[in-house]
């Protein structure tokens, strides 16, 4: 079969690659009909993630038909011919992790736990095309993929929604979602989001559906900034103006009450001294992540606020604001999303017509064309903001 | 040389003191042990993979166990290589399960054989038992041991990086991990 595979920092290649088999009793074979690139597998291409190997099978948002299952799959859960939306993390149902729907972090899925304890201090669940540390599973960006704890993870679609309004599903929909939920929004709250990438426009959707009286979006794209505006969001452009500053002329002085971090380790900082002392620090190894947009959040919130992190880290930052955390009595809340908890409402939610995924989608492309999408996401050309590629 | 390690596993202490005490089933989770097999009540012959492609054997007795608590067993004479090991179950508070709790003794030979043990657990030789015990969990909790593309061999735990790609078998792969 076709795969995009990483080759090397800032290369992907679709190759041919053997088919997937059943290596587990309750695997299933899906045969993908849509697939996405994620904003967090550029933290791959761009080499951020370690443990990465040349052949790996890139992509963990995706969806298709069942070909095949496994011995032990439960057949009143999964058959031969259903539809589904895989979820990004791989859960085994049956840990303690999996049993508090804290599905991201389950406990048996990642068979290379013992790097990810090192890294992590425990491990964390197995994730599709995702580096080794999150196990070595082959990704979605391919024309099949074998999906471990079928009768577990996947979720069946029995209406006749389109590919395109339900393979968010899979990961950016619920990571936003559960962006905003963590910030357990009351009557007349603002919410500001950092980033208005694909994740960070559906955080202000779900702060939307769950009653914010105001969001705000924070980014440097025209073209981001202009995708929220059209929703009604008030837009902050980082380059242009100073965020603290903006934030408190929008909220008469008081901050936002709840925060997103929707961009995570590789941010950009409007002000080039503080980013190349970053990016400086990352390229020499001695801090793996650029934090500014979760110190900005953590400034600008309110006293007793929330700053709720979906954004991806992956080691150490450097000059976390502990003192405006500990002083001003903020809840920092987060974690890699717990997809599977989220589906089924979220599918009802789209049903409803309360959120269309498909406002994100900006470019269709076929798998063969996946190195082409990831430059122009990468270097955000074409007012690129989320690829879908047919396999 | 003594390794330990600690998992909690979401069974009751009866069942997980119950697979344990099936000596039997240790040699599908924990990596060096190609096979046990049980010879009496109390008496079992066990084979373990050892370096430079030899195996090495031993009998073992249980010395001692408690239903649903504890299990303590030891080679008996004549052993390639001297060792016991203990296993201890409890429930784990607030309901999660047991807490299982094992440690394991080996007493090296001296020379060349010794220092070759020594080398084939590694620097860090509680993580191979550490991973041992993952495999436990996996088995108990959901059925089997957990396979990915880049670590499919199950049980047969290889030197963990570089791993194979993240990309399906191929054929001759996919034979080998039927064998």
């Amino acid at each position: 079969m076709k795969a995009n595979c990483w080759v090397k920092p800032n290369k992907v290649e679709v190759r041919d690659v053997p088919d997937p088999r059943i290596l587990n009793s309750r695997d299933a074979i899906v045969r993908i009909t849509s697939t996405a690139i994620c904003g967090s597998d550029l933290h791959l291409l761009d080499g951020y993630v370690p443990t990465m190997q040349e052949g790996d099978v890139m992509g963990h948002e995706f969806m298709g038909e069942v070909v095949e299952v496994g011995p032990g799959v439960d057949a009143s859960r999964l058959r031969v011919g259903d539809r589904v939306v895989v979820p990004f993390p791989i859960a085994c149902g049956a840990c303690a992790a999996c049993r508090a729907e804290l599905y991201s972090c389950c406990e048996n899925t990642n068979p290379n736990a013992g790097i990810a304890e090192k890294m992590f201090g425990h491990p964390t669940a197995g994730i599709f095309g995702y580096s080794h540390l999150t196990g070595g599973f082959a990704g979605g960006q391919a024309q099949y993929a074998r999906v471990p704890f079928a009768d577990v993870n996947p979720l069946r679609i029995e209406s006749d929604l389109s590919d395109e309004q339900v393979l968010f599903l899979s990961d950016i929909l619920p990571t936003g979602y559960m962006g905003a939920e963590m910030c357990d929004i009351q009557p007349g709250d603002v919410v500001a989001v950092w980033g208005a990438g694909p994740v960070g426009q559906f955080a202000m959707d779900s702060a939307r559906v769950l009653g914010a009286a105001q969001v705000v979006a924070i980014d440097k794209e025209p073209y981001r900034l202009s995708m929220a505006a059209d929703q009604g969001y008030a837009t902050i452009d980082f380059d242009q103006v100073d965020v603290r500053s903006a934030l408190l002329e929008l909220t008469g002085g008081r901050g936002p009450d709840k925060c997103i971090d929707a961009v995570g380790m590789e941010a950009t900082h409007g002000a080039a001294h503080i980013h190349l002392y970053d990016r400086l620090k990352q390229a020499t190894r001695s801090e793996s992540d650029r934090p500014h947009a979760l110190r900005q959040a953590i400034m600008a919130c309110r006293s007793g606020g929330v700053v709720s992190v979906i954004g991806v880290y992956g080691g150490l930052v450097d000059k976390f604001p502990a003192g405006a955390w500990m002083n001003r009595s903020l809840t920092l809340r987060t974690g890699q999303c717990h997809v599977q908890r989220y589906m089924r409402p979220l599918l009802d939610r789209i049903e409803r017509g309360e959120i269309d995924p498909t406002r994100v989608i900006t470019h269709r492309l076929p798998l063969a064309e996946a190195p082409h999408g990831y430059d122009i996401f990468k270097n955000k050309e074409d007012d690129c903001e989320k690829i879908i590629l047919k396999p | 040389m003594e390794l330990t390690a600690t998992t909690t596993v979401t069974r009751p202490v009866e069942d997980v003191y119950a697979f344990w005490r099936d000596l039997e089933r240790l040699a599908t989770f924990m990596a060096h042990l190609d096979d046990v097999r049980t010879t009496g009540p109390r008496t079992s012959h066990w084979k373990a993979s050892a370096p430079f492609d030899t195996t090495v054997e031993w009998d073992a007795e249980i010395v001692d166990e408690v239903t649903a608590e504890r299990i303590a067993w030891r080679s008996v004479e004549g052993a390639d290589i001297d060792n016991a090991g203990e296993v201890i179950f409890a429930p784990a508070p607030g309901g999660r399960g047991t807490e299982v709790r094992v440690t394991l003794r080996y007493d090296a030979p001296a020379g060349p054989l010794g220092k070759a043990v020594a080398k084939y657990f590694g620097e860090e030789p509680s993580q191979q038992l550490d991973d041992d015990l993952r495999r436990f969990k996996q088995v108990m909790e959901t059925g089997e041991v957990v396979r990915s593309d880049g670590a499919p061999w199950g049980k047969r735990a290889r030197k963990e990086f570089p791993q194979r790609p993240a990309q399906p078998l191929t054929e001759d792969e996919w034979r080998e991990i039927q064998a």
